[in-house]
Parts: structure tokens; C-alpha cells; sequence
């Protein structure tokens, strides 16, 4: 098990270094650079503009810009952001716990919903029931999280002013009042987002369980006087399982791209945010890693679902 | 002696986009205390979904009970709810399916799938339910039963699992066995031991087995009374002797006529004789005689109206027009 965690994480060492060199080349030939303000600066002299173009190897061709940064990375060196004016790594660590609170609760409160009704409603097919969950979730999949998000801002802080509109990190409060602060302020952001991928996931998870429904063991489970619940928890849920946890592993960057708008609207200060704001100032290096972090996590992601593959499926073996 | 199970007048029908499906239409059938019945006939003809209503394991919907008793062991279980029939499935009546390959739930290990059985309706710990697995195993002649015990159905071959099924079928002891078709999908060498072992288990448990089947050479090696059906009704019903002795149905007669025989030589097998034709669907069937279509004897009578069953001898029940006394000079 170790063994294929450790051979499958050498596998993805690869696919990293090539998304790196393909977003490196992207980001390259983008128009803009760090130093275009520089070069409309009056006070800047063109000799020291030069100097410091030298200096971080601007000028250089691709390759070695690439090799360059590729050895710094390794060096655990993440390069500097002029915007902000401190080291990349350090940038990225204040931003990611922010991140990962929303998309984790986010996600956690869609499985929260996606399973249990999309299981429910497998099991009465066009019932009442089932109609009025295909119906929502359909409508749910279908409004963009721009849109969900700044109806909830206006309904929810605006109208009835319950909820603030506006994440922030440094509450002015402690203990059990802090917490209670960020369950509020993350309410929004995390409803939005995860009632978005609720949705979608019900579909997966009613479709998985129709499928396996109809399966002959399923009679057999029957037959043996199990009971219902019995019947669909232990024969029709596991297997069920299976191909749902594939389509959410594959869905996370989606998941990302979702958590990058909903960072922008309600104004968190998560990595999204930061690469958005990196983006408009030509902040290369920041704009880089950010992307290069996607890239891991998405990675990681797969893994964590093909493990959970090989637990939940004893056909594959994982060797 | 009241029969252990008795069927009467059973329609089973499905709703489908096309129309109600009469897949069971009317069938009676009768099994005593530890007798092998054979039910035989077509693929189509309504022998599987016969099987499935009486512990009511057909999808419902789309189907649905829409007459008839199912009376086991004095008590009628068509008007019993999903939860009291618990009581009965696999303790009173065992069912073993037709296909070993997908029957089996992939991600439990056999162990779990038979033990399950035995901790749903018999006050017993886990480890009881482990020892009595094992012992289940033994039985039905699986090598290495403590090692194999904790392996996933892909682990085994069709023959094996068919094994695994006839235990699981046999763990609580039930009075009676519903084997559909349980050799089908097997190789012919796995059939014969798969039915050998029926037979051994039959023996030594006295339950009473109905085997579904669609292949007349089992029957002739199996049963002590016959069912013959077609298009969802039964056509014919004997003791074995009489059925292949006597067989009066002409759907009968061509079943017998399409068995294999080794004793004749090759140039004759090649010449086996097949029933022109096939099962009709049964969605608004033809009034009169459902096998009119593709019988050689048809008569005018026989698109008018229905052959009802009747007593030809003791035990020998058929429903054919022909030779009807009461039909007088029509025939
Ligand atoms: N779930 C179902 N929905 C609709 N029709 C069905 C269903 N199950 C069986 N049938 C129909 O019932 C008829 C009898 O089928 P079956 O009992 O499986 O035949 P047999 O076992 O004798 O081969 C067939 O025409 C089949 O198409
Ligand atoms: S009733 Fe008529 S059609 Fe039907 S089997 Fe008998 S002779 Fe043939
Ligand atoms: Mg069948």
C-alpha cells in the first residue's frame, strides 16, 4: 500500500514538471512583466531598470528562465513578489488556510447533502420525493456561483443584515467568539460553493445507486431477508461509491476554478483571490507558484481517489 | 398431506411503455415436503418471474402481483409486506440465481455474504456465524474452506461461486430451495457436479427443491414431477415417468423431441428437431391458445378459445384441446 502511495507520487513527478514548463511558457509569453511599471516610472534611471532586469535574469532565453526557477523551486526557493513585496512561499502560506477552511467545509457540507438525498431519492425513484431533488439540483447546477453569491450578499447581508459580506482574518475577537466569527463569516461562501457541488454530486450519487440497484447481487442481498436499509447501506451504497468518488476527484478543479470566483466575491483572502489580483499586476512569480500549487493539489487529489479506489474495490489490487 | 407451497392462480404482470406485460398469467403449481419439482419451458416463458413473486423479488414497480395465492405452509404470502417476508426469505425458502458470476456482491468477501445470512436470522455471534460458514463451505466441497472463506467472489471460478451460492442458499436450513436455472450459465462438465451436489444436499437436508430449468435433460435426471410452461401459463403437469412416457402437450412432445441424445450418431443429432417458432410476446396475447401459432395440430377451436387444464390421468394434467371429450365434434 505504502509502496503504491510512494511509486504512484513518482509517477506524478512528470506530469508536475510538465504542467510547470507548459505554464512557465504561458506566463512567459503573456504580454506584461513585472517591471513594465518600472519602465513608465520617470524616477527609475534606464541603467538601473536594466541593472535589475540582469539582475533576475529577465532577459534570458525561456529555457533558462525555466531551468532557473526550476532549481530554485527545488532549492525550496519560490522567487519574490514585487507587488507585495515578500517572498512567494511566505505569501502562499498566508493564504492557504483560508482557502482550504472554504473548500474543505464547502465540500464536506456538499457530500453532507449529496449523499444522503441522493441515496434517498435512488430509492424511490419518481417519487414525489425524487422529483423535487432532481428539480433543485438541477436548478442548482445551473446558476453560476456569481450569481448564487451576490444574491445571497443581497438578500442575506444587504436586506436583512445577518451575515457579513466582507471576509477578514484579523478578527478583533478571541476564543469561542473568534470561532463563532469565522463559522459566520464562512456561512456564505461555503453555502454558495457547496450547495453548488451538492448538486451535481446528488445527480452522481442518485445515477451510481440506480445502477447498482437493478444488479443481480442486490437480489440476492434481498433474498437473504436482509431489510431495506440493510440492503441498500451494505450492497448498494458501497459500490455506489465507486465510481462517485472518481467523478468527485476529477471534479476538483472545477472545484478550484468555483473556489477562485466565490474568493472574489466575497472578498476572501485566499490563494483565488491572490492569483487573480497577481494576474492584473503582472506578478509572474506569484501567479506561478499559485498555479503550480493548483496543479499539486489537483494531483493530490487523484491520489487520495484512487487509494480510496483500491479500499473500496478489492477487484483492484494496489501493487 | 397439504403441499409445502401451493400457487394458485398467479398472474404476475408488468407495466411497460408498450402495454401491461402478462408475464405470469394464471399458473398453478404445487410442491411437497421434499420433493424435486421441475419447471421447465422456453426462455421467456414467465418461469423466473413465477420464482420471484413468491418471495416477491421482482422490480415493483414495474411489476406487480395482480392475482392470485401463494400459500406457504398454510399461510398466503401475496398480501405480506416486504418486512414480514424478511422472516421467510433464506429461512423458510432459499433461492440459488442463475447467473454465479454476477449474484455475488464484489466488494464482500463470500464469508461475509453467507455469514450475513445466518446473523439476520439466527441468535448467533460472529464467530459462531464464521465456524458455520466454514462448515457450509465444506459441505458443498470448496477446497481450503478456512483459507477460501475470506476471498472476494472474483476470486473464484463460475462452478465455485455457483458453490458459494448453494451454500448461502443452504446456511439457514430452509424447507424450501428455488434454484433458477442454476447450471445454465455453467460449463457442461461444471453442470453435472453443480447438479450432483443438489441432489447430495437435497438428501441430506429433506428440503424440497424446485428447479427451474429450460433444458429437458436435467429434468429427466432430477425431477419427481414436472411443470411445463408456456407463455406465462402452464400447459402441462406429471410425475416424470409419465411426462417422458406420456407426454400429451405437442409443446411438450417438441421440447422432448429438441433433447440431445448421445445414443443416436452424429449425422442424427445434427438433426435435432427444434420447435419452429418462438415464445410470443405477451403483451395483448392472442385469445384461444397461446401456442396455436406454432403448433402442428391447431384447430379452429384452438384461436377461439382458451384449453383450460384438466385431469387426463392421475397426477397428469394438461390444457390442450385436443382429445377433449367435451368438445365434442369441433375436433
Ligand atoms: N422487470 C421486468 N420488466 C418487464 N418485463 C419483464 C421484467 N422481468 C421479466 N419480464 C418479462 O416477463 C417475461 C417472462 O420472463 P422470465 O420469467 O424471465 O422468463 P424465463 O425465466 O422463463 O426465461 C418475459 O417476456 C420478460 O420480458
Ligand atoms: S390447444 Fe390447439 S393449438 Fe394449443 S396445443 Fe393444443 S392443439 Fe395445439
Ligand atoms: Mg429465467
Amino acid at each position: 500500500m505504502s509502496q503504491y502511495v510512494l511509486r504512484r507520487l513518482l509517477i506524478a513527478v512528470p506530469s508536475l514538471l510538465a504542467i510547470s514548463l507548459v505554464l512557465f511558457v504561458v506566463l512567459a509569453l503573456a504580454p506584461g512583466d513585472p517591471f513594465s511599471e518600472l519602465a513608465t516610472n520617470p524616477n527609475v534611471p534606464p541603467e538601473v531598470q536594466a541593472a535589475l532586469r540582469a539582475k533576475f535574469g529577465l532577459d534570458d532565453p525561456i529555457y533558462l528562465r525555466y531551468l532557473h526557477w526550476l532549481n530554485a523551486m527545488l532549492h525550496g526557493d519560490w522567487g519574490f513578489s514585487f507587488v507585495s513585496r515578500m517572498n512567494v512561499d511566505t505569501l502562499i502560506l498566508q493564504r492557504l488556510p483560508a482557502t482550504l477552511y472554504v473548500i474543505g467545509s464547502a465540500q464536506i457540507l456538499a457530500l453532507l447533502i449529496a449523499i444522503p438525498v441522493g441515496v434517498y431519492a435512488a430509492t424511490k425513484p419518481y417519487s414525489l420525493f425524487d422529483q423535487i431533488a432532481n428539480t433543485l439540483a438541477f436548478v442548482g447546477f445551473s446558476l453560476p456561483t456569481f450569481f448564487t453569491g451576490i444574491l445571497f450578499i443581497l438578500i442575506f447581508s444587504v436586506t436583512l443584515d445577518w451575515l457579513p459580506f466582507v471576509y477578514t482574518t484579523d478578527i478583533k475577537a478571541t476564543g469561542i467568539r473568534w470561532v463563532l466569527e469565522m463559522i459566520r463569516q464562512a456561512i456564505m461562501p461555503v453555502a454558495v460553493l457547496g450547495l453548488f457541488q451538492a448538486a451535481s454530486m446528488t445527480r452522481f450519487v442518485r445515477s451510481a445507486m440506480l445502477d447498482v440497484i437493478r444488479l443481480d447481487y442486490v437480489t440476492t442481498a434481498r433474498a437473504k431477508g436482509l431489510g431495506q436499509t440493510t440492503v441498500i447501506i451494505k450492497h448498494v451504497m458501497r459500490n455506489a461509491m465507486i465510481p462517485v468518488v472518481t467523478l468527485i476527484a476529477l471534479q476538483m478543479p472545477a472545484v478550484f476554478g468555483g473556489a477562485i470566483v466565490t474568493e472574489q466575491i466575497f472578498r476572501i483572502p485566499g490563494i483565488g483571490s491572490l492569483l487573480i489580483s497577481s494576474i492584473l499586476s503582472n506578478d509572474t512569480p506569484v501567479v506561478m507558484a499559485v498555479t503550480f500549487v493548483f496543479a499539486c493539489l489537483v494531483v493530490l487529489f487523484n491520489l487520495i481517489a484512487d487509494v480510496l479506489y483500491g479500499w473500496l474495490d478489492p477487484r483492484i489490487s494496489l501493487r | 398431506m397439504a403441499p409445502l407451497l401451493e400457487i394458485k392462480g398467479l398472474k404476475t404482470h408488468f407495466s411497460t411503455d408498450d402495454g401491461i406485460l402478462q408475464a405470469v398469467d394464471g399458473v398453478d403449481i404445487s410442491i411437497n415436503k421434499g420433493e424435486t419439482l421441475c419447471v421447465v419451458g422456453e426462455s421467456g416463458c414467465g418461469k423466473t418471474v413465477t420464482a420471484m413473486s413468491i418471495l416477491k423479488l421482482i422490480a415493483m414497480p414495474p411489476g406487480r402481483i395482480a392475482a392470485g395465492q401463494i400459500i406457504f405452509e398454510g399461510r398466503d404470502l401475496v398480501p405480506l409486506t416486504s418486512n414480514q417476508l424478511d422472516e421467510i426469505r433464506a429461512k423458510e425458502i432459499g433461492f440459488i440465481f442463475q447467473e454465479p458470476m454476477t449474484s455475488l456482491n464484489p466488494v464482500l468477501t463470500i464469508g461475509e455474504q453467507i455469514a450475513e445470512s445466518l446473523r439476520r436470522h439466527e441468535a448467533v455471534t460472529k464467530k459462531q456465524a464464521l465456524e458455520r460458514t466454514i462448515e457450509m463451505l465444506k459441505l458443498v466441497q470448496i477446497p481450503n474452506a478456512e483459507g477460501r472463506v475470506h476471498n472476494y467472489p472474483h476470486q473464484f471460478s463460475g462452478g465455485m461461486r455457483q458453490r458459494v451460492m448453494i451454500a448461502m442458499a443452504l446456511a439457514c436450513k430452509p424447507k424450501l430451495i428455488i434454484a433458477d436455472e442454476p447450471t445454465t450459465a455453467l460449463d457442461v462438465t461444471i453442470q453435472a457436479q453443480i447438479l450432483d451436489l443438489l441432489q447430495d444436499m437435497k438428501d441430506r437436508f429433506g428440503m424440497a427443491v424446485m428447479l427451474i430449468t429450460h433444458a429437458m435433460g436435467v429434468v429427466a435426471e432430477t425431477a419427481q414431477r414436472v411443470v411445463v410452461m408456456y407463455a406465462g401459463k402452464v400447459v402441462e403437469e406429471a410425475p416424470v415417468d409419465d411426462l417422458f412416457g406420456d407426454p400429451r402437450h405437442p409443446y411438450t412432445q417438441g421440447l422432448i423431441r429438441s433433447i440431445p441424445r448421445i445414443d443416436l450418431d452424429s449425422e442424427h443429432k445434427t438433426r435435432l428437431e427444434a420447435i419452429g417458432g418462438s415464445v410470443p410476446i405477451l403483451i395483448n396475447p392472442p385469445v384461444g391458445c397461446r401456442f396455436a401459432p406454432r403448433c402442428k395440430f391447431a384447430m379452429n377451436v384452438c384461436t377461439e378459445k382458451e384449453p383450460l387444464l384438466r385431469e387426463i390421468a392421475p397426477g397428469h394434467r394438461m390444457a390442450c384441446h385436443l382429445g377433449d371429450p367435451n368438445l365434442g365434434a369441433a375436433s
